[in-house]
């Protein structure tokens, strides 16, 4: 197989059969986790399920003043590699003229420089939680083959984009197919791993939010 | 029902529902629930990591409730759920939880930990992996009406002892009345003035309630242990106590867990939503007071500040009612760092404090408390569950710190004008 062909194969059939698995697994662990049911709370209400459940999915997001002092590093390694994977995923010029190939539309770019300094926050951010997890007491305690698989499932993408992007190493079609193959890993693999979190935490915390919220506690 | 391994795992699997399954979901070991619990900050153990605690339920889970897992067990891949695993976890799930949900309340993809830990004692206890403390506790409950072991009697006494000192009258078994009144063990045997301070307050008020000479127990050591067959046996008799005798609203007491037992997991236990309002002893003194019924003379000069029970703030939603009570009778009220919901446990709920086998760690992340009490030097504490009360004593006389414990019910009621 040539570099040509190899990238061909990414671009067309590697990457429709990546897609099918990865809309299929999400709505099939979705509805895994749906379909399981909650009883109906029986105990008079002193706040409400719903708005409380909302409020959660938006509020959980900033963490509170004892746990920002006490857990910083993951916070803001956290934080910094989430937006920056945003940022390279959905604003890029490449992605959004990939994207729009695709879904038939497209919108606003970030200039290249910009995406460049974010592809190179989010590695360094992607190291440091890495760093972080193996030399964190707790986190190096509960980490497991799955939390290295995903990482480095995450990690590859985006070095491989910001090589492809900047050619460095392989030829042109050969990094473009790389980066293609690494992508497809990343979504054959998520809806089987904790990559998941990216939907399940709205279920989540929605259902967090629910609970405390239906006994008049905002969480 | 004989403890079995078998009986665990399907009590297990009857915990799972769409909340564990989002939750498991979403868990990205991210380790920050560890710094939001006080057995973890104080012992540095990663052992006690809040997500850890939930090990036997996650692994039913995934290997009952997953594709992958299914796929896992059929091929004898999964990691294996037996006696010697829960044996192991027990230390970790019962002496190193109270239930407090503080995790619950950081975890950043909104997981409710203690949740998914007081699920998986469901399932420890129908294995029989439990502290015998807490079996103790759950059968002298069930075949005495107790987990201290206290009768009728008891109380009648403690009740006489309250008629002679106050020279009024403590309704027992009255029908129709508006509020019937639910004590702990503890009250009875340790803090009988709590029973004097209702006394007071009410006749002051002028309140219609009673206690019930056959359902007074308020504590549930069912919810503690978890087994909600013997939780639910103990709240249907005070339901049945309640709507015998016509009660418009069902008053919980000092007692943290006690509360959550009758007002939040009460309905859902008997699996029917109740007739009467249950509501917690400081709710209903703060209805009189927005009602103009509770005349208070005099002020507390000293600094005062409030321990926020977990059951009944974090777990209970009754978190502005004792601080509007205290600002009856304080003007030098001072919050702990963290408080309100977001308060730290005192290291005994949920159980803890009827596990002799955790006494000596329950004494040393008392730590956590006594640090909050350290960047404020309260001159007193105030807090409203006799539980958290006995505890904090404990710790503060371990710790060598002169600090007095106040019920917030008695001290409202020393402050009742004369008029």
């Amino acid at each position: 197989m040539t570099e040509i062909e190899l990238l061909s194969w990414a671009r067309g059939p590697g990457l429709q059969i990546a897609t099918v698995i990865f809309v299929a697994g999400v709505v099939i662990r979705i509805l895994e986790i749906l379909l399981l049911g909650r009883k109906a709370n029986l105990a008079e209400a002193k706040g409400t399920e719903m708005t409380s459940g909302l409020r959660t999915i938006i509020t959980r997001t900033i963490p509170d003043r004892t746990t920002f002092r006490r857990s910083g590093i993951t916070i803001v390694a956290g934080y910094v590699f989430h937006i920056g994977l945003f940022v390279v995923c959905f604003l890029s010029a490449p992605h959004i003229l990939f994207l729009k190939d695709i879904i038939g539309f497209g919108w606003p770019s970030l200039p290249t420089p910009v995406i460049d300094a974010f592809a190179v926050v989010t590695i360094i951010a992607l190291l440091a939680t890495l760093v972080n997890r193996l030399s964190n007491k707790v986190m190096r305690f509960l980490t497991n083959f799955e939390d290295l698989l995903t990482w480095t499932l995450t990690f590859l993408p985006v070095i491989t984009g910001y090589l492809a992007f900047h050619r460095i190493g392989l030829s042109a079609p050969a990094l473009l197919a790389v980066h293609l193959l690494s992508v497809e890993l990343l979504l054959v693999v998520f809806p089987f791993t904790k990559l998941m979190h990216a939907f399940t935490l709205f279920l989540a915390r929605w259902y967090n939010g629910a609970i405390s919220g239906y006994k008049g506690v905002a969480s | 029902m004989s403890a079995t391994i078998e009986n665990g795992i399907n009590a297990l699997k009857r915990q799972v529902d769409a909340t564990v399954a989002s939750f498991f979901s979403s868990c990205v070991h991210c380790g920050l629930c560890a710094e939001a619990c006080l057995f973890y900050t104080e012992t540095g153990d990663p052992r006690r990591t809040p997500i850890n605690k939930t090990e036997p339920l996650r692994r039913i889970w995934k290997s009952e409730y997953t594709l992958m897992g299914r796929i896992g067990k059929a091929l004898g891949l999964t990691k294996k759920v037996d006696d010697k695993f829960l044996e192991e976890w027990q230390e970790l799930v019962y002496d190193s939880c109270t239930m407090c949900g503080r995790c619950s309340m950081v975890c950043p993809v909104g997981n409710d930990i203690a949740l998914m830990i007081r699920k998986t004692r469901e399932g420890m206890a129908a294995a029989g992996q439990a502290p015998e403390g807490l079996i103790g506790a759950t059968t002298r409950a069930v075949t005495i009406g107790s987990p201290m072991g206290v009768k009728w009697p008891a109380l009648r006494a403690q009740i006489r002892h309250v008629e002679e000192d106050t020279g009024l009258k403590v309704p027992v078994d009255v029908p129709g009345v508006d509020y019937m009144l639910l004590l702990s063990s503890m009250e009875i045997m340790n803090f009988p003035e709590f029973i004097e301070a209702v006394a007071r307050l009410f006749d002051k008020a002028g309140v219609s309630w009673t206690i019930s000479s056959e359902a007074f127990e308020a504590t549930n050591s069912g919810i503690q242990i978890g087994v909600s067959d013997l939780a639910a046996v103990l709240v249907q008799r005070i339901v049945d106590v309640a709507e015998k005798l016509g009660v418009k609203t069902v008053i919980s007491p000092e007692c943290g867990h006690a509360y959550t037992a009758i007002r939040w997991d009460g309905p859902n236990l008997v699996g029917k939503a109740f007739s009467f309002r249950v509501r917690h002893i400081l709710e209903v003194l703060d209805e009189l007071r927005t009602q103009g019924r509770l005349k208070i003379a005099g002020k507390d000069a000293r600094k005062l500040t409030y321990h926020d029970p977990c059951q009944i703030s974090r777990r209970g939603g009754v978190i502005n009612e004792p601080r509007n009570l205290i600002g009856m009778f304080s003007d030098n009220f001072v919050e702990m760092p963290d408080t309100g919901k977001m308060n730290w446990c005192c290291g005994a709920g949920g159980g803890v404090s009827a596990n002799e086998r955790a006494d000596e760690i329950r004494l040393k992340v008392f730590e956590r408390k006594k640090a909050q009490l350290d960047e404020i030097r309260p001159e007193a504490i105030v807090s409203a569950c006799s539980n958290c009360r006995i505890h904090l004593e404990d710790g503060l006389e371990e710790y060598n710190m002169d600090i007095p414990l106040l019920s917030l019910t008695e001290t409202l009621a020393e402050h009742l004008a004369d008029n």
